[in-house]
């Protein structure tokens, strides 16, 4: 049996794509370590890969009309040595894996692994990043968090790959990143937090908040979010249990190995306090 | 599949499963042992070799990913002038207790010169993350970078 295709461009792989039933392979930090056997075997996949990491197309960082374009098969290690890459996601990438894992690991696996702990989908999710999709005929546009339905699960069909990962170039003059984790190196997420926040003469501009490994999916509460759009910036830490009772539905977190439901819990109620105290910060280095 | 790459410096024609470990083509196809599987997962780092020039966990990489990369492992690096360097060092700092961890290290090493021929503590402690020693410590480790910083001068 055929177990890998390595096409030698992206038309051959949706033709691939089209034809084989495959699981389509970039880096494989995920995906090696989910189908391992244990020391000195191969690891087993029900379906033949198709290696996409070398594909050109699919390793491009370009800015084109509002957008920021990022390949599925760039690397961590690439976004993070590259100037068009936002500081504050940089912050959150440099905090995955370590430095050898991040030369394999590529943002599109990330994003298709779907995982509640994925480390780079906070900051997707905050800035309302799309996904391009194609088969060998089409292309459709998806915001991510469309695509993304559960642990594991995604909206890619068996004919399309993931082709373009599309991130508005909006910038947000205040940016925050939380990541609790056993241990600073190596560790997968108990629970993160991306922050993003436009403050205009002391009010919320635009507000955008994000919790990874809290719920299946990532977690932005829109109507938290808009309830806070318009309002003074120092009325929030007096008004805060109030915000929380509004964002706190949304926290689904579990037991697992990681962490427990009750400490996740507590820990959202304090980066998320600690987010709008800082908001309030930045306000005051602006009357300065 | 068949696979064309390059194994330190020789270019070769590898004919194996494209989903095989390359930590198992190193150390059962070539008999390149140096390369060491701990966790089997990518935390370890007892497996680093340096693809295309970046330090990289061989028990990550299918066979399949290896299409026209240059490899080296630890046996490739270690008569070269950076080799033994990092190796004097390593032995210097008493950084090598049992041994299993040190294959990777010095990759991790050769990987963080590269990039930062005069590192920071927080770089170094950076570089090093993705290794893990459980008998000798890091402090003695962390001392062997400063120390082939210091020999090698000029080569990073």
């Amino acid at each position: 049996m055929v177990n890998g295709y390595h096409p030698k461009d992206l038309i051959e792989a949706l033709k691939i794509r089209a034809e084989v039933s495959c699981i389509p392979l970039a880096g494989g930090t995920d995906l090696m370590v989910q189908n391992a056997r244990g020391t000195g075997l191969s690891p087993n996949f029900d379906k033949p890969l198709l290696f996409v990491g070398h594909l050109p197309e699919l390793r491009h960082i370009e800015k084109k009309e509002g957008f920021l374009h990022i390949g599925p098969s760039v690397l961590l290690s690439e976004m993070l040595s590259h100037p068009f890459i936002p500081e504050t996601f940089k912050k959150a990438i440099s905090q995955m894996a370590s430095p050898p894992t991040r030369n394999l690991a590529t943002l599109g696996g990330n994003i298709c692994n779907a995982s509640p702990a994925g480390d780079t989908l906070p900051f997707l999710y905050a800035m309302d990043a799309e996904l391009i999709l194609e088969n060998h005929a089409f292309d459709r546009r998806i915001p991510i968090e469309e695509f993304i339905c559960g642990p594991k699960q995604t909206e890619l069909k068996s004919d399309e790959l993931l082709t373009d990962i599309l991130i508005p170039t909006t910038l947000f003059p205040v940016s925050y990143y939380k990541k609790v984790g056993q241990r600073r190196g190596m560790s997968l997420t108990k629970v993160s937090f991306h922050g993003l926040a436009e403050i205009v003469d002391g009010y919320v501009e635009d507000l955008r908040m994000a919790f990874g490994s809290v719920a299946p999916t990532v977690v932005r509460s829109r109507d938290c979010e808009n309830s806070l759009i318009g309002e003074p910036v120092s009325t929030l830490k007096s008004r805060f249990n109030e915000i929380w009772e509004l964002y706190e539905p949304s926290i689904q977190p579990i037991d697992d190995a990681r962490s427990t439901a009750t400490y996740r819990k507590n820990v959202c109620y304090n980066i998320l306090k600690d987010f709008l105290t800082h908001l309030e910060n930045i306000k005051e280095i602006y009357n300065e | 599949m068949k696979i064309e790459c390059t194994l330190n410096g020789q270019r070769k024609t590898l004919d194996v499963s494209s989903t095989r470990r390359l930590l198992d083509i190193l150390r059962e196809d070539f008999h390149l042992t140096a390369v060491k599987e701990g966790c089997g997962e990518g935390e370890c780092g007892a497996c680093m070799v340096l693809m295309d020039g970046k330090a990289v966990n061989a028990c990550l990489i299918p066979a399949g990913n290896l299409m026209g990369k240059e490899i080296v492992t630890p046996e490739g690096f270690k008569e070269s002038p950076r080799g033994k360097i990092i190796e004097e060092a390593l032995i210097e700092a008493g950084a090598v207790q049992c041994g299993f961890c040190t294959p990777g290290f010095v990759m991790a090493i050769e990987s963080l010169l590269n990039e930062h021929p005069h590192p920071t503590e927080e770089n170094i402690r950076e570089g090093l993350s993705g290794n893990l020693c459980r008998c000798t410590g890091y402090q003695m480790i962390f001392k062997s970078v400063r120390l082939a910083e210091e020999k090698g001068a000029g080569l990073w």
